[in-house]
């Protein structure tokens, strides 16, 4: 078993995923359409809330909304590439898969690299978007090192999470049970206004949410004043250790079953 | 008996009825807590976010419907079943009807529950149970509304993943409009423009209006008028799409 095994596997299965999201509109389309839905609906409907008392964000609204869609949109290019592994399973592919890859985890590799492709065309839609609607950068190069950095991390610990799922569960029918988790994460979060705007019950949920620090670390990237980001970096990293243990235990279900 | 069926067949599957009361509900209380802090803008019409945006899920639930609906005709087109009541003297009507029925015994669960949901939560209905059934009436018929999209979208079609496909369409006209925010505190041009014109904010403003304002004549002719004009349309449309369909078995 050789390390020239396991990447050619992973090269191989990720070219064949991302051949199938690049040339099929019906999984192309949403996937940039939807972070862009909440782009414009956030930037463009809710941006007087940027005048409440206590909102301070030096770079404006848009910028702060980008900062949630960024994520959002690498965590989906995450669950989605879990719904395409479960479709393969479907479809029987991933058996055949099972029984032809010499090194498995290569496999889950090398849906890791669609989904990285996938999170990469969909947040190059949206900054393209942004930037042409008047978002202020005021980070610098290595500020915007830090910030796409922590969002590659968040679609690699997504897609790993997704993966497992889908892996245990081997239907399509399992996507409720990969998209609902991410969206409850991202979503009890501060969203549209900073933490200490937010109120009731989803304050208490934010504050033990370890996305919290990621969504207010990249903030504090784009406004080129980094904020908690050791913290945020050591929140990733954690998440995607946790979630390659998640992943493992599901390709290992898969094997079984195969 | 298609009525019957419809309403069986929509009810006796979870994923449809759970999902279209469990989403809006979760956003309506991340809402409440998330933008809580919006009512601090000068003009905004409402003391608490929450009694602002409990219209959402009435409007929320009904896109479900368009879903719901549009998936249960395009898998009797599937199925052929279509085909056989083709063979029978039912009118067009009648047919297309009953086949919505599912849609809207769906839509009455779901107003139901937010109005109950939203009284528990303590979101006050300024204008008393009168409101609340008139608001039930309403929702009913933004969810006939979708309802009869989704109806179209799956005659003129034949297919449930063109049905699908159609979803992020609805979902963009849900999220372009006052949803968020009253139009006059919508900052963004092109997008108060949008708003006015999209007859999903007069659907929410008329329901909005009996939860915070109180009895508004221009806000419920208006919420009435677009959920009854895109019925109108709606159904015109699939019913057309459905003779040609029969017209083609």
């Amino acid at each position: 078993m050789s390390r020239g095994s396991f990447w050619s596997v992973a090269r191989a299965v990720a070219w064949r995923s991302a051949h199938n999201f690049f040339t099929n509109p019906a999984l192309i389309i949403p996937s940039a359409m939807f972070p862009l839905f909440f782009f414009t609906a956030f930037a463009g409907g809710l941006s007087r809330v940027s005048s409440v008392p206590g909102f301070d964000y030096a770079p404006g609204y848009t910028a702060f909304v980008y900062g949630f869609v960024l994520l959002q949109a690498s965590a989906f290019g995450g669950v989605f590439t879990g719904f395409a592994i479960a479709r393969d399973f479907e479809s029987g592919f991933s058996r055949r898969l099972m029984l032809a890859a010499t090194r498995r985890g290569g496999i889950v590799a090398g849906y890791w690299l669609a989904a990285a492709l996938r999170a990469i065309f969909t947040v190059a839609v949206i900054t393209a978007v942004a930037l042409i609607a008047g978002m202020n950068v005021a980070g610098g190069g290595v500020d915007l090192v830090g910030l796409y950095t922590l969002a590659f991390l968040v679609n690699a610990a997504a897609m790993l999470f997704g993966c497992g799922v889908a892996m245990r569960l081997r239907t399509m029918q399992a996507g409720p049970a990969m998209q609902m988790p991410v969206f409850l994460i991202l979503f009890l979060a501060p969203v549209w206004v900073p933490y200490d705007l937010l109120t009731g019950w989803v304050k208490a949920a934010a504050a033990v949410n370890p996305t919290t620090l990621v969504i207010e670390a990249d903030r504090g990237f784009i406004a080129g004043d980094p904020v908690k980001a050791a913290g945020a970096f050591a929140v990733a990293a954690a998440l995607v250790l946790v979630m390659v243990i998640w992943a493992r235990g599901g390709l290992r279900r898969a094997e079984q079953a195969a | 008996m298609l009525a019957r069926r419809s309403v069986i067949r929509t009810l006796r599957q979870p994923a449809m009825v759970i999902p279209s009361l469990l989403f809006p509900l979760i956003l309506l209380s991340i809402n409440a807590g998330g933008l809580d802090s919006a009512t601090r803008i000068p003009g905004f019409p409402a003391d608490s976010y929450l009694e602002f945006a409990l219209a959402i899920p009435f409007v929320q639930g009904a896109l479900f419907s368009a879903s719901s609906a549009g998936t249960n005709v395009a898998n009797d087109i599937e199925t052929g079943f279509l085909n056989r009541l083709a063979l029978t003297p039912l009118r067009r009507v009648a047919l297309l009807l009953g086949q919505l029925a599912g849609i809207i015994a769906l839509g009455l669960i779901q107003a139901l529950t937010f109005v109950i949901v939203g009284v528990i939560v303590g979101a006050g209905i300024v204008t008393g149970p009168a409101g609340a059934l008139v608001i039930v009436v309403l929702a009913l018929l933004v969810s006939l509304a979708f309802g009869c999209i989704g109806a179209f979208v799956a005659l003129r079609t034949g297919s449930s993943e063109a049905v699908q496909g159609v979803f992020p369409l609805l979902f963009a006209a849900f999220f372009l409009s006052s949803v968020s925010l009253p139009r006059n505190l919508i900052d963004t041009d092109w997008f108060r423009t949008v708003a006015t014109y999209n007859p999903v904010s007069y659907m929410i403003e008329g329901i909005r209006s009996l939860i915070i304002t109180g009895w508004d004549g221009e806000a419920l002719a208006l919420g009435f008028a677009c959920a009854g004009g895109v019925s109108l349309v709606a159904i015109v449309a699939a019913a057309s799409a459905l003779r040609t369909r029969m017209v083609r078995t």
